[in-house]
This record gives C-alpha cells, sequence and structure tokens, in this order.
C-alpha cells in the first residue's frame, strides 16, 4: 500500500496539473472569442465573392470556354486531399476527426481505383496521416507561430495547390477542415475545392435585376479568369478561420472536462490519504495498548 | 443629391460601407465615376486610388491594389485583395511595394508573370505621382 507521503505527492501533482488545465481553458476561452470575431469579420468577403461569382459563371456553366478551375479537367483520376488541421494537440477529437474523414475518403477513394495525393496543412493532421498514407503526403505546412490567421498565408495555400494544378498533378480537390457549429459542436467537413462549387442564383447586392444583361470589362472570361483563384484562396481563408475557432473551441470543451476530472480524483485521493491515515494512527494506538497491556 | 450604398471589402475585413453620393474607380480599362442609376457592371480594377464622395467636397479616398467591382443602379461593391486608407499610405510604404515587385519580377522566370509585375510597377509609380508626394 502506498504510504502517505506517496498519497501527499500524488495529491500536489494532480492539483498541479488541474491549475495548467484550467489555465489553458481559459486561454482557449479568450482565443476562441477572437477566433470568432475574425470569422465573423471574413464573412462579408466571402460571401459577396460567392454572389460575384455564382451570377457571373451561371450562364458559363457547361459551355466551351469555361475555365478548368470551374468546369474539372473532365476526368477524375488522380484527387488532391488538403487537409487542414491544427499545429497543436490537446483538444480533444479535434485533429483526429478530421485526419479521420479525410482517411476514410482516402480509403474510398483507392479502393475504387483512385490515385490519391495528400496535402496536410498543420503539424497534427500530418503526424497522424503520415502513419498510413506516407508515400501519398505530396506536400506539408505548419501552420507557423501563435499569430492568429491572415490571408496571406491562405493565398500562399492556394497558390501551392493552383501551381500543382496546373501542372495537371491531380483532376479533383477537396478541402477537409471543422466546421464551427457552436462551443460544444464542431463538425468535421469536406468542401470541394476543383472543380469549384457554387452557389446557385445568388441575389445581387448592388439592385441589378437578377437576369439583365451585365457588362463586363475587360471581359467575362478574364474577370472569370482572375475571380476564379481568388476564390479559392477566399475558400481556403474560411476553412482557416473555421479551423480556428474550432480548434479553440474544442479545446475549450476538452480542458473543461479534464478539469473536472482532476477535481473528481482529488477527492478520491484526498479520502484514501484520509483513510490511510486514519488506519495508521489506529494501528499505532493498537500497538501502544498491546505493549501497555503485555506488561 | 441621391446617394447610393458602396460597400468596400478587404478578405479580412470591411474596410468602408455606407451611402455615398459617387465614386470613382480605377478600372482595368480606364477611370469611371459611378453616379447612383448606373447599369450593372463588372469591372476589375487595377493598382491605383478611389475616391468616394459622401457629400458635397467631403470624402475619402483609398488605395486598392487590383480587385473587382460589382456595380449596379443602388450599389457598387469593391472586392479588393489589398487595400489601405489614403491616410495610412505614405511615400516610403508605396516605395517598398515597388521594391518588392521589381524584386518578385526578377526572381521570377515566367514572362507572363513578369509583365504583370512590371504593369503592376508603373501603376504604383503613376499613383505615387498622382497623390502628389
Amino acid at each position: 500500500m502506498a504510504s502517505l507521503k506517496d498519497l501527499r505527492n500524488r495529491i500536489t501533482s494532480v492539483k498541479a496539473t488541474q491549475k495548467i488545465t484550467k489555465a489553458m481553458q481559459m486561454v482557449a476561452a479568450a482565443k476562441l472569442r477572437r477566433a470568432q470575431n475574425a470569422a465573423e469579420s471574413a464573412r462579408p468577403y466571402a460571401e459577396k465573392m460567392a454572389s460575384v461569382l455564382g451570377n457571373l459563371a451561371g450562364n458559363l456553366v457547361g459551355g466551351v470556354g469555361a475555365p478548368k478551375l470551374l468546369s474539372g479537367t473532365g476526368q477524375d483520376r488522380t484527387h488532391l486531399l488538403v487537409v487542414c488541421t491544427a499545429d497543436r494537440g490537446l483538444c480533444g477529437a479535434f485533429n483526429s476527426s478530421i485526419a479521420r474523414l479525410a482517411r476514410d475518403h482516402a480509403n474510398r477513394l483507392m479502393a475504387e481505383g483512385k490515385t490519391v495525393k495528400i496535402f496536410t496543412v498543420g503539424k497534427k493532421g500530418h503526424d497522424i496521416l503520415r502513419r498510413q498514407f506516407r508515400p501519398q503526403i505530396i506536400e506539408a505546412m505548419d501552420i507557423r507561430g501563435n499569430k492568429p490567421v491572415d490571408y496571406e498565408f491562405a493565398a500562399e495555400i492556394a497558390e501551392k495547390i493552383l501551381a500543382r494544378f496546373d501542372a495537371g498533378e491531380f483532376d479533383v480537390a477537396t478541402l477537409f477542415y471543422s466546421e464551427f457549429r457552436s462551443v460544444i459542436s464542431q463538425i468535421p467537413t469536406a468542401q470541394k475545392l476543383i472543380p469549384a462549387e457554387l452557389p446557385e442564383g445568388a441575389a445581387s447586392t448592388t439592385g441589378a435585376p437578377a437576369d439583365s444583361a451585365l457588362e463586363f470589362e475587360p471581359s467575362e472570361e478574364a474577370i472569370l479568369a482572375t475571380l476564379l483563384p481568388r476564390n479559392l484562396t477566399v475558400q481556403v481563408f474560411r476553412a482557416l478561420l473555421e479551423n480556428a475557432a474550432s480548434e479553440q473551441g474544442s479545446r475549450m470543451g476538452a480542458m473543461d472536462s479534464a478539469t473536472r476530472n482532476a477535481g473528481e480524483m482529488i477527492k478520491k485521493q484526498t479520502l484514501i490519504y484520509n483513510r490511510t491515515r486514519q488506519a495508521m494512527i489506529t494501528k499505532e494506538l493498537i500497538e501502544i495498548i498491546s505493549g501497555a497491556e503485555a506488561l | 443629391m441621391a446617394t447610393f450604398q458602396f460597400d468596400f471589402v478587404g478578405p479580412e475585413r470591411t474596410l468602408y460601407s455606407g451611402q455615398v453620393e459617387a465614386v470613382q474607380l480605377p478600372g482595368t480599362e480606364g477611370e469611371m465615376t459611378v453616379l447612383p442609376g448606373h447599369a450593372p457592371v463588372l469591372t476589375s480594377l487595377k493598382v491605383g486610388v478611389i475616391v468616394v464622395t459622401e457629400r458635397q467636397n467631403s470624402g475619402k479616398r483609398i488605395l486598392v491594389r487590383g480587385g473587382f467591382a460589382d456595380i449596379g443602379p443602388t450599389g457598387v461593391t469593391v472586392i479588393a485583395e489589398r487595400a489601405a486608407p489614403i491616410e495610412e499610405v505614405t511615400p516610403a510604404s508605396i516605395d517598398r511595394d515597388i521594391e518588392a515587385a521589381e524584386l518578385q519580377r526578377d526572381a521570377t522566370e515566367d514572362l507572363q508573370k513578369r509583365e504583370d509585375l512590371n504593369a503592376q510597377i508603373t501603376q504604383l509609380q503613376e499613383t505615387k505621382a498622382t497623390l502628389n508626394f
């Protein structure tokens, strides 16, 4: 049986851990608020972009001149999975649930005899997927440092994806990230990047009737050709923002339950400690009394 | 005078939103001024200055580096990738941008990209001149 000193040490260490998890929870709560604000203020841009693109692409889809980013390469032999996770752990099932979704997707594609390539963003996703898909991972990026997500980083990722697409390395690209519903609910999501999925007939915000003939400067094709890569960046950026909020939300939940578990553990250990102490005192008393009686 | 809704959105936040009388935009095909009731146009923007007139003799200038303008009868939306209010722009910051673009141009082998960057540099220099630095 553990000695009193051992028990005392164990209780102190659990208490220290509890303090850490409590602090992490509070830090996550503060960061979550910031991440939510960032996601909030980036929304108008994404919405405007989607509505412009929706109006623009509506009459082009299926046409001969449609850019490849919109219509695809016409086949789906090679798939690129862009898996966005966090750099850090200790955030519940956040990283593993995104990785699991991506893994299931990859396995299904491979069973269908298609080629799979993987591009991981975030250290944790790479760590998890590396075990099974080492040869498939063609690129891995870390989310550097602690700073909030910025647009430049999303642009960098999008550029890499585009370069590989232009080089004909894949036909279909899918983005994996975790959608932020609420603090207790984050849903791993897969989204088609290439060919682009567009919202149907989004309402125009400029008061133009939906079926009016828009004028284009310089030309419809030229605008679409520059708009589509940018749309890709926006999608990636949105995914990163959602991910940032989800990560913090998930960590908050995980650390909350860790703090609670530590509290329970302390209660249990303290009970054992007190019982042991009492048992030892009783034992010593018995020894003294029986010693006295023997005299 | 009649006004219309003008929104200027950047990827990370909305930079301007409000009722205005007129907006002057640096379109790729030339400068254009938009007044209320404009026919629907979708145009791309080059590097330049957007002049927003909120009321007579009162307004704002925004430096924009490429983007799109969605123009309609009751509103204009500018989707910009990079932009800054004129107060935040200094000759030094434009010079820095020119230098960065030049470095990029010298580093790339792609002819098309070189040409694009060259155009961008000229536009930046023009902007610098128009702002009277």
